[in-house]
């Protein structure tokens, strides 16, 4: 019964480490992810961001050698808890890659296809608009969604990933460095589309581009490898962005942020 | 926009769903294992059905009853005594052939043996059975036996002995042998890569090392990959054409002065094997030498080797596994072929050792083809002989490739 | 002592040469090289030129007619018959019979090995499918006619005949299974990662990824696959000139005995067929035949392949 969690948080991890076979990839990770917020991880890299956010949806299972200890909690459930189905933890945690992955299908389906597999009852027509809309691609898209997803722009693919995500209407959307294959324009939109989807769904972006995170987030984690010289990241700050911008704990992460890293 | 969660199954609902996904798609796994299942199953099928043809019960007669050369029992019989029986017995003329073939002071006791059953008792399959039938309808078949051929002896037999690798051809299953078919299989392999190795390791090593992207180069590799596909009965009716018939003054002999043959020769067989196999060695050598790397050849260069020289001397050494294990993947793709041994002429029925290339022959898959379609179960017998001294050779050089693969992985 | 010195002389006295030397021994084996990549083209030239020299000798015979050959169903050429279908027809019934067999079986096969078997257990599993491939098929032959049909017997009954088509067509298909398979096993794991990873991150299981989302983007290399194996399963003798049937018969039942275009030319050329006969010209209008139709899935099979590898590079 000590499940009971404090609500506010969408995620919180405790003693987190994981690890490639006998490599700890990331180490000792302690943090708390706060609800319909965006929350930036930013870092060198190597220190491990895209392993931390993969681990959030059970996306590592599938490196054969990875395991993870400690505990990463959502809504006071353990998400590797030996009873939790990693099928339902990424239902429920959707993920957006760096390269636009859409299927090798019509724009419809790679919306209506996830939609499908989970069991949706709704109008399929009404939530692939919706979804669209939500992705604000709707306009560029509407006449035509017969057509294969391949005939899409980057930043257009991008974005229909996002919106095949939001179909299935997740509570945390992960997004791994989701504008660095797009053009600034694209990447405008994405950013655009961060702030309105934060009013109803939690979002964790990986991003190399200090200017991106510091407009689009709440939260910044800053990650780095540890100076003991186990080539293992772990994350040294996480605050407010606005204090990681300008009035850092760190003298790592202000270097970092400033540019003057490495 | 706000989400909508309620369209999709939730506490109790959504875990009944997703169990539901979870077995039908347990469901599918086992259909999907179950496809190797029946793979495994054929296999076992196929090798059991051999092995239950090469070994089991034979019902036979003596036509002329043992006692009639001898007061021991046949088994007992030393080797004097059984040259001794085989002197007084056979025509003087039967006798000299024999003796011409191989000295008969020289074979050894259980060739005399089988001499003594071939030529003098004559024995006459009545029956064979199974091994399987042999083993568990035993007294069965030993009361059918007494009912049917009262005179008949009953015995195991194991119609793979030593003697069947040693002896050749026979027009009676019994006393037959693969000798000959052995022999000549190898001479045909031996032609073949001869033929072939060297020039698809040329081929390849131009399509690697020097061909530039032009079209002509193109239509060589689809060309190459294209007659990979063709069926092996097409190039039996390419070696037809051209090796035994238009090429008939070569492949049989008579350019060299040889004169009892005409192109359906040793000769013509390997080379129309060796077409056969040609595209297969290419394509190997050419992954063979497509893994080499490519910072040897420009370390080569850059000490002003000659494209021949880098070749030679540091791409084909690297890439010599793996073309050796190309051509033994051919080999075995070679020695199992058939059908354009048949369409060039392999004879059947050849008692002697091919002599040289010019040589009528016959191999070992034809050997198992014919007795296969033979209608006595006995052939049948004999031909799972055969296919189980076909297959021990395959996989020994399989087995050899595999080794051989993997020293060469090893390495990089 | 003597090379030092030629070593010494070149540095001092040779004047630097950087125009193209003649290198003759270099040329000569370049020219071998091109010569042994080349032969592979007159190879294909001569199965066409000597095939299609046969095959006119036999279409310019005054009795055969295109009528007859295409309009009548008896193949007798040593009796003036010239009807291919009932050839046609046995090679279409036993390559079928394969394909049904081996389809089914070798995709399933591939995608329990791609997408559910571990290593260990693809390290088990995926010799025994290249011992299948690597048995001859004279022994397949043996198998069939000794094994599949009296099996068959046993279950259909005495409907089935000594020599049939379906015997030779299951144990085709077993012969092809491992070939769709590996064809097919390629094409699945060609799949790039990030798609698979796109359906999981959207809470699809296992099963309905490799179904849903692999299996389709792999369907063009599955269907190269699909073509080869029919390719293979029209030019395959040995299997059916065992246990097919020997003599044409114009059927479409499987329980009963015809002979392919592949086994007729291996009964008709085994005996002593005499140059410049009739019967030996049909034969080679038979082997054109069947050259051109597998020339033309093998192409079909590769350009898509071709087409399936730019996608995902
Ligand atoms: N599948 C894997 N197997 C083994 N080690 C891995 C694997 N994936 C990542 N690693 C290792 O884990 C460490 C962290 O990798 P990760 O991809 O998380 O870094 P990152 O911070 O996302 O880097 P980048 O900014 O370049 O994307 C690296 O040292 C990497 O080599
Ligand atoms: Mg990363």
């Amino acid at each position: 019964m000590e499940n009971i969690q404090t609500p506010e948080y969408a995620i919180e991890t405790k003693n987190l480490f994981i690890f490639y076979g006998s490599f700890p990839a990331v180490s000792e990770v302690n943090m708390r992810i706060e609800k319909q917020k965006v929350t930036a991880i930013i870092g060198p890299s190597g220190c491990g961001k895209s392993t931390l956010l993969r681990a959030f949806n059970r996306m590592n299972d599938f490196v054969p050698s990875s395991y993870v200890t400690g505990e990463i909690l959502l809504q006071g459930q353990n998400l590797y808890g030996k009873d939790i189905d990693p099928v339902e933890v990424r239902r429920k945690i959707g993920m957006v890659f760096q390269k636009p992955n859409p299927f090798p299908k019509s724009i419809y389906e790679n919306i209506s296809w996830g939609a499908k597999i989970n069991g949706f009852k709704g109008n399929m027509d009404e939530l692939v608009e919706q979804s669209l809309r939500g992705a604000a691609l709707w306009e560029e898209v509407k006449d035509k969604l017969k057509k294969s997803a391949y005939e899409l722009s980057g930043g257009q693919q991008q974005r229909l990933c996002i919106a095949r995500t939001i179909a299935i209407q997740p509570e945390i959307i992960l997004m791994d460095e989701p504008a660095s294959a797009l053009d600034p324009i694209s990447t405008l939109r994405i950013e655009e589309l961060m702030q309105e989807l934060k009013q109803n769904y939690t979002i964790i972006i990986v991003t190399h581009n200090m200017q991106q995170a510091a407009r689009v987030s709440d939260y910044t984690a800053m990650m780095m490898l540890e100076k003991d010289g186990s080539r293992s990241g772990t994350v040294i700050e996480f605050s407010e962005t606005k204090k990681i911008f300008t009035n850092p704990k760190d003298k790592r992460t202000e270097d970092y942020v400033t540019g003057r890293f490495g | 926009m706000n989400p909508n969660r309620d369209h999709y199954p939730k506490g109790e609902a959504l875990h009944r769903s997703l169990s539901r996904r979870y077995r039908s798609a347990s469901i599918w796994q086992t259909l999907f294992f179950s496809a190797l299942v029946i793979a495994i199953l054929s296999l076992a099928a196929l090798l059991y059905n051999v092995v239950d043809g090469a070994f089991g019960y034979v019902a036979f007669e003596y036509k002329n009853d043992p006692s009639e050369f001898t007061s021991k029992a046949l088994d007992d019989l030393n080797k004097q005594e059984l040259l001794d029986i085989l002197t007084t017995n056979l025509s003087s003329g039967a006798f000299k052939k024999l003796d011409n073939e191989k000295a008969m002071e020289k074979r050894s006791k259980s060739d005399l043996y089988t001499l003594v059953l071939e030529r003098l008792i004559q024995i006459d399959t009545k029956q064979t059975w199974s091994m399987t039938d042999s083993i568990f309808r035993s007294s069965e078949i030993k009361a059918e036996v007494a009912k049917k051929y009262p005179d008949a002896k009953l015995e195991f037999r194991s119609w793979l002995t030593p003697v069947f690798l040693t002896t050749p051809m026979s027009s009676k299953a019994e006393f037959a042998g693969v000798r000959t078919a052995i022999l000549g299989s190898l001479w045909m392999v031996g032609i073949a890569i001869l033929f072939a190795l060297p020039i698809g390791t040329g081929a390849a090593i131009y399509l690697q090392e020097y061909a530039s992207k032009n079209f002509l180069n193109r239509v060589i590799q689809t060309n190459i990959n294209n007659l990979a596909g063709v069926p092996s009965i097409v190039y039996g009716m390419l070696g037809l054409a051209i090796f035994v018939r238009a090429l008939e003054p070569f492949t049989s002999g008579s350019m060299f002065g040889v004169t009892d043959s005409n192109g359906r020769t040793i000769l013509s067989a390997g080379l129309t094997m060796g077409t056969l196999v040609l595209p297969l060695i290419i394509i190997n050598a050419q992954e063979a030498i497509k893994a080499v790397p490519d910072s040897l050849r420009q370390a080569a260069f850059g000490v002003g080797a000659t494209r021949w020289q880098t070749v030679w001397h540091h791409v084909l050494p690297n890439a010599l596994p793996g073309i050796l294990t190309g051509s033994i993947l051919a080999v075995s793709r070679a020695i199992g072929e058939t059908a354009p041994l048949i369409v060039v002429g392999a004879s059947t029925f050849i008692s002697l050792d091919p002599e040289g290339p010019f040589s009528k022959f016959t191999a070992l898959p034809i050997q198992i083809y014919q007795w296969t379609t033979r209608a006595q179960s006995e052939f049948h017998s004999i031909a799972a002989s055969a296919i189980i001294v076909l297959l021990i050779l395959l996989l020994s050089l399989n087995a050899t490739a595999v080794l051989l693969r993997n020293r060469v992985q090893r390495k990089y | 002592m003597k090379q030092e010195n030629t070593i010494m002389e070149n540095k001092i006295f040779r004047p630097l040469d950087l125009k193209k030397k003649m290198r003759p021994a270099e040329s000569i084996i370049q020219s071998l090289l091109f010569i042994s990549g080349v032969l592979s083209i007159f190879i294909t030239v001569a199965i066409v030129y000597e095939l299609g020299k046969e095959a006119l000798l036999f279409f310019n015979n005054p009795d055969v007619t295109f009528a007859k050959f295409f309009g009548t169903t008896q193949w007798q050429p040593g009796i003036g018959l010239f009807g291919i279908w009932p050839l046609v027809t046995s090679t279409l019934v036993t390559s079928f019979i394969a394909m049904f067999v081996s389809l089914p079986l070798g995709l399933a096969a591939a995608l329990f090995l791609s997408e559910y078997a571990s290593p260990k257990a693809r390290s088990a599993l995926k010799p025994i499918l290249e011992i299948l491939a690597g048995i001859p098929t004279v022994v397949y032959g043996y198998f069939a006619l000794l094994f599949m049909t009296p099996l068959l017997q046993k279950i259909f009954g005495d409907g089935v005949e000594v020599y049939n088509m379906l015997s030779a067509g299951i144990v085709m298909g077993i012969m092809i299974l491992p070939l769709i398979s590996s064809m097919s096993e390629d094409a699945l794991s060609a799949v790039p990662r990030a798609l698979r990873e796109g359906a999981y991150a959207m809470g699809a299981t296992k099963f309905e990824t490799s179904i849903q989302v692999v299996l389709p983007a792999a369907l063009s290399g599955i269907g190269a696959a699909l073509i080869i194996g029919i390719s293979r399963a029209v030019g395959e003798t040995m299997i059916v000139a065992v246990a097919a049937g020997s003599g044409p018969n114009f059927t479409f039942n499987p329980f009963k005995a015809a002979e392919t275009m592949t086994g007729h030319i291996a009964r008709i050329s085994g005996g002593d067929l005499s140059y410049n006969s009739i019967d030996y010209n049909s034969l080679f209008a038979i082997a054109l035949m069947l050259f051109l139709v597998t020339l033309v899935l093998n192409l079909i099979s590769q350009g898509i392949i071709n087409r399936f590898r730019q996608r995902y590079e």
